[in-house]
């Protein structure tokens, strides 16, 4: 391995471990804004991995989280917490990898359609039990606090990032690039499409599960109205798409300023925050169509080519 | 005079108003937070039940010259947030409220789902947390882990109970027979209402001839309608939300559904619903009730009306009134702004409403509440409840003219 390599993984564990401290240091606002953070990072990462390198929208994050939600709901008066975090990812990459064998064979707007009208068909299939089953109220009543949250979504980040890493370095990310490219071409060379795009779809279903069945003791109460929240999907890839989905890290710069931005909104102007919130986005996509990402290194460039006039 | 002299002046002007303002309020603003939904799905519901009530308390506190602390009388000051009715808002919002905003007092979210998820941070920085809207059936676990958290509006068992109580007072009364027809919206609280009620209906020797449930959202609601007509059932019971409470009222009028007993869950007591079907509302039975003759309520109803612009519903409303001044004669009577303290006297006490008296049982809770309600001329009456004074008697349906 390059030299490079090893100084991006420390740096990464370095960011992570200062990260981990701020339960410590930031006090309970500052916390309950760290898991905001650290949930959309970990949704918006798994979510690039996918999409970044294959250019497929994918709308299904409420769907899996909400899966991961209920897993918790219905498993924790019967299994261990710790038990239910595998199995939520289990279920998510299950899901995911059906949905993925159904779909990732067409082309790509099927595929958006497709994502959107999931989490409503997930919704609807667990309301259907439910109706069936004559299940009560989910209560998830645990012991758990704001800062075990805070410290698993970070380890799940830990893992996301490492993973991505791992991908990026693979011949299945490498497939996944070609097919980026041109899909006809990977055809070509031989490369598995369809197979490659499945397995990488799992990933985002079964990390977005896992920050589900996390977040479930936050909620306390777990209903389908508050567990498939629509708004969950697109804030995913709105964050995603402003950090930019080039690099590994490019979600993390989205995600962070468009939180304190929307913390910013929410807190003054409840009354108009999600008008504003909507001009915000057509700004976005206006002025930053590549990101922060796309910014970051045309500044770059400038700075280097500025150096060689000099 | 120029655009910029007159721009100055405008702004002195400004200045001199907000000075005479802040000299009249010499005393020290005390701090309510109040979050709720403003957008998502039940931003609907709060736009009738919570936020005018959170406009009409802090009017009526400060047209008093504001809160009696200590001899002192300061006025209210409201900060409010919209959550997007989504629960990790929720938490972020009362977050902001109890550390950013430093807020001496928070009012309880609207809704189950969105009263549980904030009910830790309440509990973690010691907020007294009197719900008004949250309906469990699991207040004895809630109220040992929550001990600062206050139920008001009841719970399923008792909310399904009270229609099985009317449906067998009219029974008695030989005004109906014992074929009842039962749907219920498939969602958490319809679900789980239909759940409680099938057994009770058994055990009361009612007979079932149609169950059926349909998904949240449903649009065409006639084959659901017509279903319960074919089964000629005496009585028809829907676990309904808003949109189909509405829905199922119109579909039945147009099927002619004739039964003497009509029966529609939640939004049944908002004013739009006989503001929309008239006199043919007359007779529908629907969720919660009030004492809707009483000098409070009636006091209360106009009040809400002149400040606010919009009629109270005859449930939620003044329950979301009445917390707020659980909160407000608590602060009052301990006479500081110690949140332990008036904690404390809320558990201790009990309180005289707009909704009558509110006393607690042992798991904070209150157990009197209203059940089934009943229009009858634009007024919407409790006709059950489980304990609760100004109950009138059902009177059986006639027809949808």
């Amino acid at each position: 391995m390059k030299r490079d390599a090893w100084q991006d993984l420390a740096l990464g564990a370095v960011l992570l471990a200062v990260a981990a401290c701020l339960p410590w240091f930031g006090g309970s606002y500052w916390l309950s804004i760290g898991v905001t953070i650290a949930m959309y990072t970990v949704l918006a990462t798994s979510w690039a991995l996918f999409s970044g390198p294959t250019h497929y929208i994918s709308l299904a994050t409420t769907a899996f989280f909400g899966i991961g939600t209920y897993t918790t709901g219905l498993g924790i008066d019967h299994l261990p917490y710790w038990v239910l975090l595998p199995i939520a990812g289990v279920l998510g990459a299950v899901l995911a990898g059906l949905v993925g064998l159904a779909t990732l064979r067409l082309s790509g707007v099927y595929f958006v359609i497709f994502t959107l009208g999931l989490a409503e068909l997930v919704r609807q299939i667990i309301t259907w039990v439910q109706n069936f089953s004559g299940q009560k109220g989910l209560y998830v009543l645990t012991d758990i606090t704001e800062a075990d949250i805070y410290w698993q979504l970070l380890g799940l980040a830990g893992i996301v990032f490492l993973g991505g890493w791992a991908i990026g370095r693979s011949r299945l990310g490498f497939a996944l690039r070609i097919i980026g490219d041109d899909e006809t071409v990977a055809r070509h060379s031989g490369i598995n499409t369809a197979r490659a795009k499945v397995i990488l779809f799992m990933v985002p279903g079964a990390v977005a599960a896992i920050a589900g069945a996390i977040l479930a003791p936050r909620y306390v109460y777990i209903e389908p109205l508050l567990a498939f929240t629509p708004m969950l999907s697109f804030q995913v890839v709105i964050m995603a798409l402003l950090g930019g989905t080039g690099r590994l890290w490019g979600p993390l710069v989205g995600v962070i300023p468009f939180t304190f931005l929307w913390e910013a909104i929410s807190a003054s102007f409840p009354n108009q925050t999600t008008l504003l919130l909507g001009l915000c986005f057509l700004l976005i996509v206006y002025l930053l169509p590549k990101g922060f990402v796309g910014l970051i290194e045309s500044v770059r460039r400038w700075a280097k080519s500025r150096e060689g006039y000099a | 005079m120029d655009r910029r002299r007159l721009f100055k002046l405008a702004a002195t002007t400004a200045l001199a108003t907000t000075l005479a303002a802040g000299a009249a309020l010499a005393q020290e603003a005390v701090k309510i937070g109040a979050v709720g939904p403003k957008t998502g799905g039940l931003a609907g519901g709060a736009a009738v039940s919570f936020w005018p009530n959170v406009q009409l308390w802090a009017h009526d506190v400060n047209a008093r010259g504001g809160l009696n602390i200590g001899g002192e009388m300061r006025p209210v000051e409201i900060i409010e947030y919209d959550d997007q009715t989504n629960p990790g808002e929720t938490i972020k919002a009362v977050q902001r409220l109890a550390t950013q905003d430093e807020a001496d007092f928070i009012l309880a979210p609207y809704s189950t789902g969105l009263n549980l998820a904030a009910a830790p941070i309440f509990d973690r920085f010691g907020y007294p947390m009197v719900t008004h809207t949250a309906i469990s059936d699991q207040i004895v676990e809630l109220s040992q882990r929550f001990p600062n958290m206050y139920f008001t509006l009841g719970g399923a068992t008792g909310l399904a109970g009270g229609v099985v109580e009317v449906l067998t007072k009219m029974r008695d009364a030989g005004q109906i027979g014992n074929k009842v027809a039962m749907v219920n919206v498939a969602d958490a609280f319809g679900i789980e209402l239909a759940e409680v009620a099938r057994p009770a209906f058994a055990e009361a020797g009612f007979e079932i001839v149609y169950d059926t449930s349909y998904p949240l959202g449903t649009q065409d609601l006639s084959p659901i309608v017509k279903g319960a007509a074919a089964a000629e059932p005496d009585a028809f019971v829907a676990w309904s939300y808003p949109p189909d409470t509405f829905g199922l009222t119109e579909q039945a009028m147009i099927e002619g559904l004739d039964v003497k007993a009509f029966y529609t869950a939640v939004a049944t007591s908002f004013p739009a619903y006989a503001g929309r079907f008239g006199a043919a509302a007359n007779g529908v039975l629907g969720a919660g009730g009030v004492a809707a003759t009483s000098a409070s309520f009636q006091e209360y109803a106009a009040r809400h009306e002149q400040v606010t612009g919009a009629k109270p519903d005859f449930w939620a409303s003044g329950m979301v009134y009445s917390s707020f001044q659980i909160l407000e004669q608590a602060i009052e009577a301990v006479g500081s702004l110690d949140k332990e303290a008036v904690s404390a006297y809320i558990a201790e006490n009990d309180f005289e409403t707009v909704m009558g008296t509110i006393s607690w049982d042992e798991n904070n809770n209150n157990a009197a509440y209203w059940t089934v309600g009943q229009w009858m001329d634009g007024v919407f009456n409790g006709v059950a409840s489980t304990g609760r004074e100004g109950a009138i008697e059902p009177v059986a349906k006639t027809g949808w003219e």
